[in-house]
């Protein structure tokens, strides 16, 4: 079996979606670690301290490299996993009662995988882009602190964000389990642990985002 | 439980061919009484189409005691209707009540063609079996039951993957069209035991890629499958048939 074969197979997809998903898990504990220096209260400045060094070191940038890779591969195989699994049934049931065995999170994580994908696209033009531009043209003023308060003036901002986190949330709460399944994990042991484990991550992580936006607009952050 | 009699409505998928399109027809039975299987229920509006000289409604039935895996009715939006662990053929009557409406349809995959009305052509089945679902033994004696031990947990594992009946409610029940749960299933039921061991690696490749091939989806892991099947097939052998496959697959110097 070739690489090609493995990976373009009904399960190497999975996989890929798997592997793919536990490396954006990852790199979400330190995107939620690295903003809530925020929560110190401190005019933003070890944020901006910490965002500058991300921004501005080789291997950070480096790194992101991957990080787009991870996400991209992520969304594109998704999306043709979902147009795929639906060409599995041409003609829909009549009447169907999926609840009856299925938690409707674990069916739309396509859905919610496409609301995440719209809300990073806004997020990115919020923060990245504007990152970006400071570094490459040079400008040593950018304060990303300052951008973010500014960003989280408007409530309409707050509430697509929020909408943005309630998605995260249920993405995380189903994928996080379901990783470990994908790769052969079910142990009657530490699947209950991998559960339990995946529903703190999801809870935390989406508090503290969540509570980013909020704070900053109830000037709770100065 | 006490005896009664009912009169249903029952919405039925009509399907005359594989080529033609169906719809689903309205019947009324009178006086079904509750301790009457689903089948049973079927025979008697059957009886009554050929008295009203219509065609009867074809449907896939055989031992009508939940073993052989032939029934197949998708009733009231869920794979052998509403009982957990159970196949059409022992749904009973009491699980409805006087003046029900009853919605049935045949299983809907794009493996699993509509032949005619509720019967759907699952031989994408057999040929995953065909592509490695046994192990190759030469004839001769029977070898001795106990010259070969094999941990307790092993075979109890193995014995419950094995009571897959290939009905195919896993994959009328998961949103994908996913087989895992019947791939997983026979892959484990054989890899477990040491008889299966020597083609462990090519029967996984090979049953999976078999499954590709007959169309079935993806799995994404919502546990619908084993929340519907009818012998409780656990998902941990999806689990086993995952971490088979990535052994195999990255192992294998095959192209």
């Amino acid at each position: 079996m070739t690489f090609k074969h493995f990976f373009t197979s009904s399960i190497g997809k999975k996989f890929s979606m798997a592997f793919t998903g536990l490396f954006l898990i990852l790199f979400l504990i330190v995107h939620a670690g690295i903003n809530s220096c925020i929560f110190l209260n401190d005019h933003g400045i070890t944020f901006n301290k910490v965002a500058r060094f991300m921004s501005h070191n080789w291997i950070m940038r480096f790194m992101e490299i991957g990080l787009f890779a991870g996400l991209i591969l992520h969304a594109v195989q998704g999306l043709l996993l979902w147009k795929q699994n639906n060409k599995a049934r041409p003609v829909a049931y009549q009447y169907n009662q999926p609840s009856k065995n299925s938690s409707w999170y674990s069916r739309s994580m396509g859905i919610l995988g496409t609301l995440l994908l719209l809300f990073i696209i806004l997020h990115l033009s919020h923060f990245y882009v504007g990152t970006k531009i400071a570094l490459y043209s040079g400008d040593t003023t950018h304060n990303l602190f300052k951008e973010m308060d500014d960003v989280f003036k408007n409530l309409w901002i707050i509430v697509l964000y929020l909408c943005g986190v309630i998605a995260l949330f249920w993405h995380l709460y189903h994928g996080f389990q379901s990783a470990f399944q994908t790769f052969g994990i079910h142990h009657k042991k530490y699947t209950p642990l991998i559960k339990m484990l995946g529903t703190g991550y999801a809870i935390i992580i989406c508090l503290l985002f969540a509570l980013m936006p909020i704070a900053m607009y109830l000037n709770w952050i100065q | 439980m006490e005896h009664y009699h009912m009169n249903l409505t029952l919405k039925v998928w009509r399907q005359k061919n594989a080529k033609m399109k169906g719809n689903l027809e309205t019947y009324k039975v009178k006086d079904i009484s509750s301790e009457m299987s689903f089948l049973e229920m079927f025979d008697v509006l059957n009886e009554q189409l050929i008295i009203e000289g219509k065609e009867p409604i074809a449907f896939d039935h055989d031992c009508r005691e939940g073993i052989c895996g032939m029934c197949s009715m998708y009733i009231n939006g869920q794979a052998h209707g509403p009982w957990q662990n159970n196949t059409t053929c022992q749904l009973h009557m009491r699980a409805f009540k006087d003046g029900d409406t009853i919605v049935v349809e045949p299983w809907r995959s794009s493996a699993f063609p509509v032949l005619k009305d509720l019967v759907v052509d699952r031989s994408s089945f057999d040929r995953i079996i065909q592509a490695g679902g046994y192990i190759s033994v030469n004839t001769g004696n029977a070898v001795d039951a106990n010259a070969m031990p094999i941990d307790k947990k092993d075979a109890d594992n193995a014995f419950m993957a094995a009571a897959c009946i290939g009905c195919g409610a896993c994959v009328a029940t998961c949103k994908n069209g996913s087989a895992m749960l019947f791939v997983g299933a026979k892959v484990s039921q054989l890899s477990l035991l040491p008889q299966g061991e020597p083609e462990r690696e090519s029967r996984v490749l090979n049953m999976v890629a078999q499954m590709d091939k007959e169309g079935f989806g993806n799995c994404t892991n919502t546990y619908a499958c084993e929340a519907e099947c009818p012998k409780g097939i656990s998902i941990a052998n999806i689990a086993r048939l995952n971490s088979e496959f990535l052994i195999a697959g990255l192992s294998n110097e095959e192209n």
